[in-house]
C-alpha cells in the first residue's frame, strides 16, 4: 500500500508540474501582446516608424524619395487620399506632406489611422515629429480636411548596410473607423462595451 | 491516480471482469476501452472529413462553379475539412487511440496514471466535434484552419459559425492538454521495474515527445483563439489595428502552436512505423538511441521555426534567413530517422504483410513530402509558392499520406491485439494498393498545379489547370472508395472472427504488448513485468 501511495504522490507532483507548464504557456501567450508591441516599437520591426523623437538634425547631401499611400478600411465611409504622390527629401531634412480626407456620410464619423513604412527595414530610421495619425480624427457630415504629417529620415540610414541602397520609402496609412464610433453606429452589433486601448494606435 | 493501482490490486482473483455496457463505455477509466473509443471516434470524424474532401474534389473537377454556392461556402468546407482531419481524426487516432492502448502496455503499467482524467479527455472531444460539425449548418467558419484575422473578424465572419468552431477547438485543446499531462505522468512514473528511459520502445518515446509538444504549444493556441473570440464578441482589440492591436501577432501565436502541431501529428506515426519495420524485418531497429533523440531534436527545433509559415507576412530579410536555416536543420534529425528505417530493413528478413506495406509506403511518401518541405523552406522560393497547391501537395504528402499511412500501419499491426480478431491479409493488401494509388493520384498532380501558380482556397480556376485537376479528382474518388473498402475490411474482421494469436508476427515482435493475450485481459498486468 505504501508503494501505491508513494506512486500516487509522485503522479500528483508530475501532474501538477504539467498543468503549471500549461498555465505558464497560457500566460506567455497573453504576455506576447504587450511584448510584441514593445518589440515592434523598439526595433522598427514590421516597418514601425519612430515617433516622439527629436527634431530633424539638419539636411545632408543624400536624397530619398518618399511616396505616400492611402488605404481606407471598408467600415469607414470616407474618401482618403494623399495630396501628393511622392516627394524628394534630403536625409535629415524636415519633410511636410498632406493627406486629404472627406466624410460624405450624413453623420459625424470618427476614424483613426495606422501607419507603417516599406521597405520595413527603414522603420527605425523614419521619424515622425507630428502626424494626424497620432490622434483619432472626427469629420462632420460633408466636411473635408487636409491633414499634415511632418517627418524626417535619419542620415544613419545611409550607413546601415541593410538600408543604404534604399532610394524610395513608401509611407502608408490605413484609416479605420474607431471602435468606439463603430460601436455607436451599431456596426459592431454583437460587440459589448469597448475595452481596447482607446483610439490612439501604437 | 491511486485508482489504477487499486484496480489492479483488487482484480487479482478475477482479472477479466468488465463492468456492464454503460459503465464500461460511458464511464470508462480503462485505458484500452478509452483507446478503442478514440479510434471509433476518429473513424466517425473521418467520414465527415473525407466527405468534405470529396465535395471539394467534385467542385474542382472542372472550372466554373458546380456545387458550392459561393467562395465563402467553399472556404467553410476547406476549413471544416482541415480542422476535422487535424483535431478529430489524426490526433485522436494516433495519440488518444494507439497512445492510450499501447503506451501503458509497452512500459508494463497497469493503466494510465490518471484514469479518470483520461475519461474526461475523451468525452471533451465529443462535444468539440459536435460544435465543429454543427458550425457547418449555421454559416460555418470560412477562415481556413489558420483562422487569421482580419478574415476571422466579426465583420467578415458574422454569425455563430466561427465562434462555435473556435469553442470546439478550445474543448479539443483542453482534451489534448489533459491527455498530454496524463501521458507524461504515466511514462515518467509508471514504468515497470527495469524499463529505463533508454529501453523504452520507440512508440513510447514518440508519445513522450508528442505530449511535451502538446503541453507547450496547445495553450498558446488556446490563448490566441480566446483573444480572437473576445475580439469578435466582447469588443477587445488584440488583433484589430484600429484599437491598437496587430493581426500579424495572431499569425505568430497561431504558428507557434501550428508548427509543433504538425510534429504532434507525425511523431506518433514515426513511432508506429519504427515498430512495424523492425517487426517485419525481424531485426531490432537500427540506431535506437539516435532514433529516440532525433524525435527529441525534431520536437525542440520544431518550436523555433514557426515564422517559415509567414515568409510573405512582411518579415525582414534577416528574420527570413534565420527561419529558413532553422527549418532546414530539421531535415537532419528527420534524415537520421529515414536512413535508420532503411538500415533497419537492410539485410532483414522482410515480410510484406499489410502493416509493413503501409510502413514502407510511409517512409517513401513522407520522404517525398519532406523533400518538398525543404524546397518550401527557402524563403525566396516560398514567396512564389506560398498559398499555392504546391503547399497543399507538400502537407498532404506528410499528413494525408504520412500520418494516415502511419495510422493504417498501426491499425493493421495492432488490430489483432486490440480486438482479438485478425484482419484478412488479402483484403488488407487490396486496401493498401487502393489507398496508395488513390492518394498519389490525388496529390502528386497538385505539385504541378502549384508550381504553375494555382492558388489554394478558391473553388474555381482558369481552364488551363483543368487537366491535372481532373486527374486529382479521379485520385480522390479512388481514395474515397479505399476508405469505404477499409470499413469493409473492418466489418469482415468482426464478422468472420478469425482469432488472433497473442503474437501473430513471430520473433520480430518483441515489445510487451505481444506477451499478453489477444485481446489483453481487462486489467493487463496483474503483476508488473520485469524487463531484462
Amino acid at each position: 500500500m505504501d508503494r501505491q501511495d508513494a506512486l500516487a504522490r509522485r503522479n500528483r507532483r508530475v501532474g501538477f508540474a504539467a498543468f503549471g507548464t500549461v498555465a505558464g504557456m497560457v500566460g506567455l501567450s497573453f504576455a506576447a501582446v504587450p511584448l510584441y508591441d514593445m518589440f515592434c516599437r523598439m526595433t522598427g520591426y514590421n516597418g514601425t516608424v519612430q515617433t516622439g523623437g527629436p527634431a530633424a538634425p539638419g539636411a545632408v547631401e543624400r536624397q530619398v524619395t518618399v511616396r505616400f499611400a492611402a488605404t481606407t478600411h471598408p467600415s469607414l465611409p470616407w474618401r482618403f487620399e494623399a495630396a501628393q504622390n511622392a516627394m524628394p527629401v534630403h536625409l535629415g531634412e524636415q519633410g511636410l506632406a498632406f493627406y486629404r480626407a472627406a466624410n460624405p456620410a450624413a453623420v459625424p464619423v470618427e476614424g483613426v489611422a495606422t501607419y507603417n513604412v516599406t521597405p520595413e527595414v527603414v522603420g527605425k530610421y523614419f521619424h515622425k515629429t507630428a502626424c494626424f495619425c497620432f490622434d483619432a480624427q472626427t469629420l462632420q457630415p460633408g466636411q473635408s480636411v487636409e491633414m499634415p504629417v511632418s517627418f524626417w529620415v535619419d542620415p544613419a540610414m545611409a550607413q546601415d548596410p541593410n538600408t543604404r541602397d534604399i532610394r524610395t520609402i513608401t509611407l502608408n496609412y490605413t484609416f479605420f473607423r474607431t471602435l468606439a464610433d463603430a460601436e455607436k453606429a451599431g456596426v459592431l452589433a454583437s460587440a459589448g462595451p469597448h475595452v481596447g486601448r482607446g483610439s490612439v494606435t501604437r | 491516480m491511486a485508482h489504477a493501482a487499486h484496480d489492479s490490486h483488487h482484480g487479482h482473483d478475477d482479472h477479466n471482469h468488465a463492468p456492464g455496457f454503460v459503465a464500461r463505455w460511458f464511464f470508462s477509466t480503462n485505458h484500452k476501452d478509452i483507446g478503442s473509443l478514440y479510434i471509433i471516434f476518429a473513424v466517425l470524424a473521418a467520414f465527415v472529413g473525407i466527405g468534405l474532401s470529396m465535395l471539394m474534389r467534385l467542385e474542382l473537377q472542372a472550372p466554373g462553379m458546380q456545387f458550392f454556392a459561393d467562395g465563402q461556402m467553399w472556404n467553410v468546407a476547406v476549413t471544416a475539412h482541415g480542422v476535422l482531419m487535424v483535431f478529430y481524426v489524426v490526433m485522436p487516432a494516433l495519440i488518444g487511440g494507439f497512445g492510450n492502448w499501447f503506451v501503458p502496455i509497452m512500459i508494463g503499467a497497469p493503466d494510465m496514471a490518471f484514469p479518470r482524467l483520461n475519461n474526461i479527455s475523451f468525452w471533451l472531444l465529443v462535444p468539440a466535434l459536435g460544435l465543429t460539425v454543427a458550425s457547418l449548418f449555421v454559416g460555418g467558419a470560412g477562415t481556413g484552419w489558420t483562422l487569421y484575422p482580419p478574415l476571422a473578424d466579426s465583420q467578415y465572419q458574422g454569425g455563430p459559425g466561427l465562434d462555435m468552431a473556435l469553442f470546439g477547438l478550445h474543448l479539443a485543446g483542453a482534451s489534448s492538454i489533459l491527455g498530454a499531462a496524463n501521458f507524461i505522468t504515466t511514462i515518467f512514473n509508471m514504468r515497470a521495474p527495469g524499463m529505463t528511459l533508454h529501453k523504452m520502445p520507440l512508440f513510447v518515446w514518440a508519445m513522450l515527445v508528442t505530449a511535451f509538444l502538446l503541453l507547450l504549444s496547445v495553450p498558446v493556441l488556446g490563448g490566441a483563439i480566446t483573444m480572437l473570440i473576445t475580439d469578435r464578441n466582447f469588443g477587445t482589440a488584440f488583433f484589430k489595428p484600429e484599437g491598437g492591436g496587430d493581426p500579424v501577432l495572431f499569425q505568430h501565436l497561431f504558428w507557434f502552436f501550428g508548427h509543433p502541431e504538425v510534429y504532434i501529428m507525425i511523431l506518433p506515426a514515426f513511432g508506429i512505423v519504427s515498430h512495424v519495420l523492425s517487426t517485419f524485418s525481424r531485426k531490432p531497429i537500427f540506431g535506437y538511441l539516435g532514433m529516440a533523440y532525433a524525435m527529441v531534436a525534431i520536437g525542440v527545433v520544431g518550436f523555433v521555426v514557426w515564422a517559415h509559415h509567414m515568409f510573405t507576412s512582411g518579415i525582414s530579410v534577416d528574420t527570413r534567413a534565420y527561419f529558413m536555416a532553422a527549418t532546414m536543420i530539421i531535415a537532419v534529425p528527420t534524415g537520421i530517422k529515414i536512413f535508420s528505417w532503411i538500415a533497419t530493413m537492410w539485410g532483414g528478413s522482410l515480410e510484406f504483410k499489410t502493416p509493413m506495406l503501409f510502413a514502407i509506403g510511409f517512409v517513401f511518401l513522407f520522404t517525398v513530402g519532406g523533400v518538398t518541405g525543404v524546397k518550401l523552406a527557402n524563403a525566396g522560393v516560398d514567396v512564389i509558392l506560398h498559398n499555392t497547391y504546391y503547399v497543399i501537395a507538400h502537407f498532404h504528402y506528410v499528413l494525408s499520406l504520412g500520418a494516415v499511412f502511419g495510422i493504417y500501419a498501426g491499425f493493421y499491426y495492432w488490430i489483432g491485439k486490440m480486438s482479438g480478431y485478425q484482419y484478412s491479409e488479402l483484403l488488407g493488401k487490396i486496401h493498401f494498393w487502393l489507398t496508395f494509388v488513390g492518394v498519389n493520384l490525388t496529390f502528386f498532380p497538385m505539385h504541378f498545379l502549384g508550381a504553375q501558380g494555382m492558388p489554394r482556397r478558391y473553388p474555381d480556376y482558369p481552364d488551363a489547370f483543368t487537366g491535372w485537376n481532373v486527374v486529382a479528382s479521379m485520385g480522390a474518388y479512388i481514395s474515397g472508395i479505399s476508405f469505404l473498402f477499409f470499413i469493409y475490411v473492418v466489418a469482415d474482421l468482426f464478422l468472420k472472427k478469425r482469432a488472433a494469436a497473442a503474437n501473430p508476427w513471430g520473433e520480430g515482435a518483441t515489445t510487451l504488448e505481444w506477451q499478453v493475450a489477444s485481446p489483453p485481459p481487462f486489467h493487463t498486468f496483474d503483476e508488473l513485468p520485469r524487463i531484462r
